[in-house]
């Protein structure tokens, strides 16, 4: 059998590069990530493992900054995600050292999409197994902006989206429930369609929010929770209300 | 010519530079802010090749920022300094930067700090510096008034008598300056010490 797998450069004869689909499987596997676009800030929430007893939890950081006005959260390979954050910090303050501007949301989603893109066409190396959503607001208009990128280095705009473990019930919640929101609206909505894949609590969730004025802000888990709990009482009484009537009929 | 100055207070620092642009016998402008705010805490003041300042400085400001992102927690006073000597050290044998730099920050553990690092680098922790031909009026003025308890307002005073001997006995004196202060409040600019102003540029 001819293997089509060993060196990632080598396209199988159907034009596949299995390589690439290989790393997309390792994304399929990782956290939840969610990404929603309000009118006044952008939210990112993903999926936490519960930490072991024994672990300084804040040893595990799932959404960084890379500049002061962007940040990113990925699914997939995590040791592969320092290296690309690690680059693209890099490349941010690179930025603003050659042209004075910070650089822009798309302009670093760009360059992280063609560092991964790079990586399924050079000898000698393998993709990163890593999916990411970039949140940030360009530095001059202030427009908030939400991109992905994968590990084959396609890149696109959301208005909200999800990678990683059920991301396809996850975007199904998003397309059926946005609304162009802003404020603690959107911060809901994003803790809500987290909720659809992962046990309810601020302990399996970690949550940070963008704001032009403030930058990244991680929210604390007894701010989740208290989000969570008026999720959890918002679905009880439309659940109650859907019953009612019900009993009348 | 070049000037640039720096004192430790009670629980502040402070940096004091010229604020001409100057290439052969022309200034060029006289509102060039030779300051650098690092980050909310540090302050950079430069004297040296212009073109080599603006980008070692730049260049200094761009890794402390990235430390900061990489490590969740900013440099030191302390830690930028040795860095900075560190980068004038390998530039040194290879193209040097023709900077020099008096440094000054606030850290929350040790307080006020001001590190004098020239383009050979040199390295001193110091409570007064300068740098340029204002350096010999600034640093005997400094000599003899300076207290390490001075409040803001007594080292601005000191600064003022540092600048009248400047512009009294300096041939080639500066006609402006600016003065930055760092403290546990951040880093940021505190006035400016004009004489002349830049001719308004006639409104189209």
């Amino acid at each position: 059998m001819a293997r089509y797998d060993r060196a990632i450069t080598v396209f199988s004869p159907d034009g596949h590069l299995f390589q690439v689909e290989y790393a997309l499987e390792a994304v399929r596997k990782g956290n939840a990530v969610v990404g929603v676009r309000g009118s006044d800030n952008v939210v990112l929430g993903v999926e936490k493992k519960s930490t072991p007893k024994l672990q300084d939890s804040r040893s595990v950081r799932k959404i960084v900054n890379l500049d002061d006005h962007i940040a990113l959260a990925c699914a997939g390979l995590k040791a592969d995600a320092r290296v690309l954050v690690n680059k693209a910090r890099i490349e941010c303050q690179s930025h603003k050292l050659t042209v004075e501007d910070p650089a822009s949301v798309e302009y670093i989603t760009r360059y992280i999409a063609g560092l991964q893109q790079k990586y399924t066409q050079s000898g000698g190396v393998r993709p990163f197994g890593l999916s990411t959503l970039i949140i940030g607001f360009d530095p001059y208009s202030g427009v908030p902006a939400l991109y992905q990128t994968d590990p084959s280095g396609t890149f696109s705009a959301w208005k909200a989206n999800a990678t990683g473990r059920n991301s396809n019930s996850i975007r199904e919640f998003l397309e059926k429930n946005y609304k162009e929101t802003s404020g603690q609206e959107t911060v809901k909505l994003a803790i809500r369609a987290l909720l659809e894949v992962v046990e309810s609590g601020g302990k399996n969730i970690e949550v940070a929010v963008m704001t032009r004025e403030h930058g990244l802000r991680q929210l604390e888990e007894a701010e989740i929770d208290a989000i969570v709990a008026e999720i959890e009482a918002e679905k009880a009484a439309a659940e109650a209300a859907k019953k009612a009537p019900s009993k009348e009929t | 010519m070049e000037c640039v100055f720096g004192l430790v207070g009670k629980e502040f620092a402070l940096v004091v530079a010229d604020t001409s642009a100057v290439h052969s016998i022309l200034v060029h402008k006289s509102n060039e802010d030779k300051i650098m705010i690092l980050d909310s805490h540090k302050l950079m003041g430069a004297s040296g090749e212009a073109g080599d300042r603006a980008q070692f400085t730049e260049y200094v400001q761009k890794n402390v920022a990235l430390y900061q992102f990489r490590n969740g927690i900013p440099l030191t006073t302390k830690a930028t300094a040795n860095y900075t000597r560190g980068e004038l050290a390998t530039a040194l044998r290879k193209n040097p930067y023709q900077v020099n730099v008096i440094l000054a920050g606030y850290d929350q553990e040790t307080g006020p700090s001001l590190y004098y690092i020239d383009y050979i680098a040199t390295f001193h922790k110091v409570d007064k510096a300068a740098f340029g031909y204002g350096s010999y009026f600034a640093l005997s003025m400094m000599d003899r008034h300076y207290r390490p308890d001075m409040t803001v307002e007594e080292a601005v005073d000191l600064v003022d008598q540092c600048l009248a001997e400047i512009r009294s006995r300096l041939v080639v004196a500066p006609p402006n300056f600016v003065i930055k202060i760092v403290d546990k409040d951040g880093a940021r600019e505190y006035a400016w010490r004009q004489t002349v102003k830049d001719a308004p540029v006639p409104a189209v």
